[in-house]
């Protein structure tokens, strides 16, 4: 197994230099969350030279839908969505700061090169994975879109939520090695 | 005639909606704890060992499986010396999906598709009935979620292609799908039929024990062939590189036009989440 680090927002360039593919990284602290929606409405936002309803600078962003809180519970499920659904708006919002973002699966060749031009890491936390991350939340509430419903953003605090970088800002990926270091000769054709 | 009332369907469907989005079944837990043995890579071993404690913590806290909950797929088996009273069938699967989803803290993951906007209670689920011999209603209650639904292919492949062009899509699709649909996944293959039933046999095939073994020799020896091939690919757990990339490989076969060879692969993340009742 590789080091673990623990991450606590804002980050720094130094901290997200620091990252290389395979580290095992707990994050704390405050993250947001974000969906294809409201990163379309973050975007057209900033496209009409509107203020953003949150400051991205340094910051991490969640890819999560969350599933309803039961009454007295901070938040339901809670695990990852799939990344690539984000990719035509995140090299935008790299330009504006964002350090990092947490979600599932590959992106695009687009955002990996956006991640070394800006010193920012793609994270990975375990899709499927919904209760076990739920348990890392410790507070959660709507900052903008609240007409998204579970799409909204909110801001989260959490503790040690575990996670692994897939893409560092080096050019680092992780899905494509581990792939390659487990792969075998097979009869049939990929 | 026996008589099955709407009202023992609403309730059925609403429990079973709720438990299947909440506790893995048996077979399901028993492969997650093999691969957290057999699996060669650590990280994907971290990966099994997070799943175990999902369902833990999912069965025990009563925190969803998964945040996705799913499209809710109902496959109906109507025994045809039955009698539905009390209102419309196809109300009453509907309106248990409703149920239960607000009832059970589920997330309501149905919109319109081009406007987007959600219907608010997760309905319509999909639903198919097949009228079947004698006087049970066999409901089976499939979450399905949206990465792996999204990862799924259907070819019209040519006769001429035959089984090399089947092996070939299938692991094609699995390795493209990489890390995308939550893998290890189970891998549902619908052949034959036409373009619809090839798709429905896919899904169907995903509802089998992933401990059980295809009764027709032939078919076995394909599944396993195609798991080894799949698990080739060294995608592995959480797409993080390693041996398990799919828990199994399903086939479902059936006759097609002479003119035609359908191929369906239906991928499955590890939270295959089902539950059936009889009624």
């Amino acid at each position: 197994m590789s080091r673990t680090v623990h991450l606590r927002p804002p980050l720094t360039d130094e901290l997200v230099r620091d990252l290389v593919m395979g580290d095992q990284v707990l994050v704390s602290g405050v993250i947001y969350t974000a969906r294809d929606a409201a990163h379309r409405l973050l975007v057209e936002l900033w496209e009409k030279r509107q203020e953003l309803p949150v400051d991205l600078h340094g910051q991490i962003l969640y890819y999560v839908g969350p599933s309803p809180a039961r009454p007295g519970r901070v938040i339901g499920a809670a695990g990852p969505t799939t990344s690539s659904r984000m990719d035509r708006y995140t090299p935008t919002l790299l330009k504006l700061g964002l350090k990092a973002m947490i979600g599932k699966g590959k992106r695009s060749p687009e955002v990996i090169e956006a991640l070394k031009v800006h010193t920012a890491v793609y994270l990975g936390a375990t899709g499927g994975a919904g209760a076990l991350i739920s348990k890392c939340i410790k507070a959660a509430e709507v900052v903008a879109f609240p007409e998204l419903g579970p799409e909204a953003v909110h801001r989260l605090v959490v503790e040690d939520l575990p996670t692994i970088v897939i893409n560092d800002c080096h050019g680092g990926d992780l899905y494509e090695a581990g792939r390659r270091k487990y792969a075998r000769e097979t009869g049939t054709r990929p | 005639m026996r008589q099955i009332a709407t009202e023992k369907i609403i309730q059925a469907v609403k429990e079973a909606v709720i438990a299947a989005n909440y506790e893995l079944d048996e077979d399901l837990l028993a492969a997650l704890a093999r691969g957290e043995r057999e699996e060669e890579s650590p990280a994907g071993r971290e990966i099994f060992r997070q799943l175990l404690e999902n369902a833990r913590i999912a069965r025990e806290e009563r925190i969803p499986l998964c945040q996705d909950c799913g499209l809710a797929v109902i496959f109906a088996e109507l025994g045809q010396e039955a009698h539905i009273v009390g209102g419309d069938f196809e109300a009453a699967l509907q309106e248990g999906v409703r149920q239960g989803y607000g009832e059970g803290y589920l997330r309501k993951s149905l919109c319109h598709p081009l406007t987007r906007k959600n219907t608010g209670d997760n309905t319509p689920a999909v639903i198919h009935t097949e009228i079947v011999p004698g006087d049970r209603l066999k409901l089976t209650v499939v979450p399905k979620g949206g990465g792996s639904e999204n990862m799924s292919k259907l070819f019209m492949l040519k006769p001429a292609e035959g089984l090399p062009g089947i092996k070939e899509r299938v692991v094609a699709t699995v390795a493209e799908a990489g890390p995308n649909p939550c893998p290890p996944i189970i891998v549902g293959v619908g052949i034959g039929g036409n373009f619809e039933r090839s798709a429905f046999l896919a899904k169907k095939a995903l509802l089998r024990r992933i401990a059980d073994t295809h009764p027709d020799p032939e078919v076995a020896a394909l599944e396993r062939e195609l798991l080894t091939s799949v698990n080739h690919l060294g995608i592995g757990p959480g797409g993080l590189g390693g041996r398990l990339t799919a828990l199994a490989v399903k086939v479902l076969m059936q006759p097609c036009h002479i003119a035609s060879l359908p191929l369906a692969v239906n991928l499955q993340c590890h939270a295959s989440r089902h539950k059936e009742v009889v009624l």
